[in-house]
């Protein structure tokens, strides 16, 4: 092991387990983190990491092992001891109230009473110093994705850490934020500062950290120096076997217009909601359109617009093979051949306490013609919800088991073949591989692609430009309510659309593509 | 903590059913303490509550009896809860359907004609549901809590009784006691059984029983109110109209409830009254849930519900046991109940944290 | 002067009909912010006025009495806490099911009492000024109680905007889950608000047993619980509307029982179904603007907290 550097390390974790109901998540873990290292936690979903970096800010208790900071054995026993010590954490949920202020938050994330004033102060001076500019007084849900970020960064800098504990930062950043946010760890670590970065994206964690620890199933994999891997044989550690990217296909051309939204403007009606504004765009037979943004851009908005679950007024809006749909809801749509995956699997796509046959039944009922005379065909349910288990690969022990009991990949498997053997004209996929394991993203990308080729139209929605860039023919971009002109997949490079994540519209002008009748 | 609640990956169906039973039993094993309380011989009370209550064929007739408008409100109710609408008003759809139902005899008092009764039951089925209707369209115009409306209801529809019967529904010959005049025959539930006052409206009991558990099984409007009970984001997401069901549950609960006011008051009262109801409304709703929203559960926990009603009159008769301890009762039973749910979707589990000593 | 000395009385009335609701309201606030929605106020209540009343007629101090109401509330609360707090039990069910048993309860333990009267509780004369016409029985002449239900407004007012632990409590209420993970103790602060609201339920039902019609009667708070609910939503979760929204139903309540009085010729029961009316339309007019509601209502409210996901 990588002994060299000597000293004592700021933490040091031996044989931590924790075990779940039917499962280890973390297997006696072991992680040192000398002072002033940026040390990445690297495994894909479910491999343990936010179990681990959990215990070590005392939120969850381990089950067994020892943690010892700069040498001493302590007990976490809550985050308060956590932070006492010198430890702070960046959640990748945050831990924000919506409906407080920037400064209230903050005290929220402190120990002890504080004058707010005094608070107020220090907040703009330490965020400024390090280049994260925040106002104190401004509510928290009107502030963007990024600068709530900032706001757990801001909280945790005020308690002076010795430890920065960061989950997946950058996965609501655009690359230029998330270049930003590596220049403020890099000066923290250049104090002193020693930061545990949690994520699976290679790239970024041989740019960044000094040491990584791989997890990979609730087990310690190895310990290694990102700068001399390559994101490959990371890859590989963490996966454990090679992957095989999806086959890139490419789209028809000339493919005739199946879904086409015009002028889409529509009023959020969720709290903290995105309006939309003007949105253009069209999906042709065969082709995988990606939408990329933030979180939070009106995505959300889009999705309901789309699937029926809010309408338009304006019946021109959305056009499915020709034929309004605007004002159709969201079965009349499925009935005309529109097929959905909703970003959330459980409460959204899938009623979680329901078998999986009664989901299967959920979006199926009618176009899998599964009424008899006024009844619940049993028998054809049964069949239909048999038949995606098999050909999708569910690990399942049977259809009677309920949608709550998969796990998320198996989950988003059976709702994906749900919606896919449905046999749609256009499908409608949100965050398709959002914490899902890389067996099954790899499987649904190439169901989507496959789905393409057989002359669906494909539209995707993600917020992982990995993803998009993997599967979609072309790519626009969602900021703000706001469409970016889609663009071919070879025309436009990462950086670009990180500046249009960021609000920098290339739009406006919607596009009058010349009609192929 | 020594004990620590961990979520079950999947909710155990056993303990679906073992709930109720293990309420009763905490119910059982409570009650011995307060009969002590009261300075009771505990086993004399639990026989003068459950045993006693059924000695004869008559008394057995009763517990149906009773039953009926419990098992009537809570299988409307149920559906509702299913789909998280949260009608808590039986007691006043149930007035208003005894109220409009009876105000066809009121109002035609020498008809004689075989539709009477018929006519009747769908006005009281129509009044029920029309009252319930008051908090579906405040919910679905205005968003106003269905709970809160429902319950304010309750209210104004006893005192629109109490002004019907203190007033223009007053029995002329009446020697000015606030109570219409009798029902009359073409207006009465026939008897099913002569010599006890087991009537038609039980009949109609089991069939909301049959129908509702048919519908909530195997039909889409059944379905479409389980998911949007359980995920109203699925619901929309699969297209079905949360309104549509909110109308629909508050409608269905709404005409049973009032089904069953007319049933009493064509049934076993047979006039009406300032007070019709001792609560039916109300212990429908602990009745629904003992019967685990339940169509066939609901029949059984109707059936011990009613069983306590009779229980406390035996008891106050031969005990001197104050009538008050039924409520006290049935108020136990559904907070046990609540209690040992947890069971159906967590398991108790000694907390083995272990920690490395240093 | 004359023709308008009606006034103090009917002032004086509609405080003692409004203070109930103040108590039950601003403790139910305290419940509502931390999350946690206890529909058994009408059944706290209740054992409240029963337990006060027993209390006052057996010790015949009101200290004593108006204790015991706030420990039976209280008591009442943490069964509520068990069952939704530890034992996860859906919110609205069991508010129902501690409304119910309530009723049960509160009508066991007063069948003694039923009927037996009671001194009402002592009209305060602050520094002797009650005298003063119109002002002096009206701000200086009331009971400890009215008084005290002032007292808790700014209170409950103070401690939610002005301290941590106001600030912790409503944080609780947003987003149990980010609170959780900062390492705020979710389970016992809703432990405490429920048992506040609790004891102030208890409070306000000895209020009515005590003070509003000193007697004990089944079911004698008449869906009181239920409107001090309402208000609630009424007040969009602010201390301060909470008190004018208790002196507006309050209002109602009283102009029935004067309009009886003076003679109106409708039946009694229309009258008496105002204050209920009232309730709906209020919340009608209210919860019209859903974003309104949305805006204040505590994000958390209703939802199962179980920290071990």
């Amino acid at each position: 092991m990588s002994d060299s550097g000597g000293g004592t390390p700021q933490l040091e974790l031996r044989g931590i387990t924790k075990a779940y109901p039917g499962c280890l998540a973390n297997d006696h873990i072991n992680l040192k983190i000398m002072p002033g290292e940026i040390h990445a936690l690297l495994g894909e979903n479910g491999a343990g990491k936010s179990t681990l970096v959990k215990i070590i800010y005392g939120v969850l208790e381990a089950d067994e092992g020892e943690i010892r900071w700069v040498g001493d054995l302590v007990s976490i026993s809550n985050p308060h001891a956590a932070r006492k010590i010198g430890i702070g954490m960046v959640f990748q949920h945050f831990s924000l109230f919506e409906a407080m202020t920037v400064a209230e938050n903050i005290a929220l994330g402190m120990s002890g009473r504080q004058d707010m004033k005094a608070l107020e102060n220090r907040i703009i001076e330490v965020s400024n110093s390090y280049g994260l500019p925040l106002e104190p007084h401004r509510q928290v849900h009107t502030l963007s994705v990024g600068e709530k970020q900032r706001i757990e960064i801001v909280r945790c800098l005020l308690q002076n850490p010795k430890l920065l504990i960061m989950d997946e930062p950058t996965s609501v950043l655009t690359p230029q934020e998330a270049e930003k946010m590596f220049e403020t760890l890099r000066r923290l670590s250049s104090e002193g500062v020693s930061i545990l970065y949690i994520s699976h994206k290679l790239d970024e964690i041989k740019a960044l950290c000094h040491k990584a620890t791989i997890l990979r199933g609730g087990q310690y994999i190895s310990e290694c120096d990102p700068t001399k891997e390559t994101a490959k044989s990371l890859a590989e550690m963490m996966i454990g076997t090679d992957l095989r990217a999806p086959e890139h296909h490419q789209a028809v051309k000339g493919g005739a217009v199946r879904l086409k939204v015009r002028n889409l403007t529509i009023d959020s009606d969720v709290e903290f909601g995105v309006n939309l504004a003007n949105i253009n765009f069209e999906v042709r037979t065969g082709e995988i359109l990606g939408i990329a943004g933030v979180a939070g851009n009106g995505q959300i908005e889009l999705l309901s617009a789309l699937s029926g679950e809010t309408r338009s007024s304006d019946v021109e809006a959305i056009m499915l093979d020709g034929k309004s749909i605007a004002r159709l809801n969201p079965k009349e749509r499925r009935d005309l051949g529109l097929a959905f995956v909703p970003e959330d699997r459980l409460g959204h796509g899938s009623v979680p306490e329901m078998t999986l046959a009664e989901n299967a039944f959920l979006s199926g009922y009618s176009r899998m013609d599964l009424m008899n005379s006024g009844f619940i065909d049993n028998g054809g349910t049964a069949h239909y919800a048999e038949d995606i288990v098999k050909k999708f690969d569910v690990r399942t022990p049977g259809i009677s088991h309920t949608a709550n009991s998969l796990s998320g990949g198996n989950l988003q498997k059976f709702i994906v073949g749900r919606e896919v053997l449905q046999n749609p004209n256009v499908i409608i996929v949100a965050h398709p591989t959002w914490g899902v394991d890389a067996g099954a993203a790899a499987f649904i990308h190439q169901t989507l692609i496959d789905l393409a080729e057989a002359g669906a139209a494909v539209l995707v929605v993600s917020q992982d430009l990995d993803e998009l860039f993997a599967i979609s023919n072309r790519i626009a971009v969602i900021s703000e309510g706001r469409l970016s002109v889609g663009r071919e997949l070879r025309e436009i490079t990462i950086e670009e659309i990180g500046l249009l994540m960021g609000g920098t519209h290339g739009m406006g002008e919607p596009v009058e593509t010349p009609h192929v009748a | 903590m020594l004990l620590k609640i961990e979520k079950r990956a999947e909710y155990s169906r056993v303990m679906v059913y073992l709930t109720p039973i293990i309420a009763l039993a905490l119910t059982v094993l409570s009650s011995v303490i307060l009969f002590e309380l009261l300075g009771v011989n505990p086993v004399e009370a639990l026989f003068q509550f459950f045993v006693a209550p059924l000695d004869t064929k008559y008394e057995f007739s009763e517990l149906f009896v009773k039953a009926t408008p419990l098992m009537l409100c809570a299988i409307g109710l149920s559906v509702g809860f299913r789909a998280n609408v949260w009608n808590i008003g039986a007691e006043g759809q149930l007035t208003m359907g005894a109220i409009v139902g009876s105000s066809l005899f009121i109002y035609f008092p020498e008809t004689e004609s075989v539709f009477l009764l018929p006519a009747m039951i769908i006005m009281g089925a129509i009044g029920g549901a029309a009252w319930a209707g008051i908090p579906a369209f405040l919910k679905t115009r205005f968003n106003a809590n269905e709970i809160l409306t429902s319950l304010m209801l309750v209210y104004v529809a006893i005192l629109f009784l109490s002004v019907l019967v203190h007033g223009p529904w007053r029995d002329p010959q009446g020697f000015n006691f606030p109570e219409s005049q009798t029902f009359s025959d073409s207006a009465d539930m026939p008897i099913l059984l002569s010599g006890t006052r087991l009537h038609f409206g039980t009949l109609l009991a089991f069939l909301a029983v049959l129908g509702a558990w048919m519908m909530m099984a195997r039909t889409l409007i059944g379905f479409q109110v389980k998911v949007i009970g359980e995920a109203p984001r699925a619901g929309g997401y699969a297209g079905f109209s949360q309104k549509k069901i909110v109308w629909f549950t508050l409608l269905f609960g709404g005409a049973l409830a009032g089904v069953a006011g007319l049933s009493e008051v064509s049934g076993p009262i047979d006039q009406v009254l300032p007070s019709i109801s001792p609560g039916y409304g109300f212990t429908a709703i602990i009745v629904a849930f003992l019967g685990r929203l339940h169509p066939v559960g609901i029949f059984f926990a109707s059936l011990l519900m009613a069983l306590t009603y009779l229980g406390g009159e035996t008891a106050q008769i031969n005990l001197g046991l104050p009538v008050a301890v039924t409520g006290v009762f049935q108020g136990m039973v559904l907070f046990f109940l609540l209690a040992s749910d947890v069971l159906v979707h967590y398991r108790f589990r000694l907390n083995t944290a272990r920690k490395v000593a240093p | 002067m004359s023709g308008f000395e009606w006034i103090v009385p009917v002032v004086l009335t509609v405080i003692t009909a409004a203070t109930p609701l103040v108590f039950a309201g601003i403790g139910e606030l305290i419940t509502e912010k931390s999350g946690v929605l206890n529909l058994g106020v009408e059944g706290m209540m209740l054992v409240g006025a029963v337990s006060g009343f027993i209390a006052a007629t057996v010790t015949g101090n009101y200290f004593l009495a108006v204790g015991a109401a706030a420990l039976a509330g209280a008591i009442m609360a943490f069964l509520f806490g068990v069952l939704t707090l530890s034992l996860m039990a859906n919110q609205v069910a069991t508010g129902l099911a501690l409304t119910l048993f309530g009723v049960g309860l509160s009508a066991l333990m007063g069948q003694e009492f039923v009927g037996e009267p009671v001194q009402a509780l002592a009209k305060l004369d602050i520094a002797g000024l009650s005298d003063i016409p119109f002002i002096g029985p009206i701000v200086f002449g009331q009971d400890a109680l009215v008084y005290l239900s002032f007292f808790m407004v700014i209170v409950v007012s103070w401690f939610l905007y002005k301290t941590k632990g106001g600030l912790i409590l409503r944080a609780v209420g947003d987003s149990h889950d980010a609170a959780h993970s900062i390492g705020y103790p979710v389970i016992a602060i809703r432990y405490m608000a429920v048992m506040f609201g609790g004891a102030m339920s208890g409070i306000g039902g000895a209020y009515l047993s005590l003070a509003y019609t000193p007697m004990w009667a089944e079911n004698m708070t008449a869906g009181r619980g239920w409107i001090a609910l309402a208000l609630i939503v009424f007040a969009t979760w602010k201390p301060g509307l909470v008190l004018v929204g208790a002196y507006m139903f309050g209002g109602i309540t009283i102009l029935q029982l004067h309009a009886q009085a003076a003679g109106l010729n409708v039946p009694s029961q229309v009258l008496s179904m105002l204050p209920y009316l009232a309730t709906v339309l209020v919340l009608v007019l209210i919860s019209k603007d859903q974003s309104r509601i949305r805006k204040h209502a505590p994000a958390c409210i209703g939802k199962i907290f179980h920290p071990a996901a």
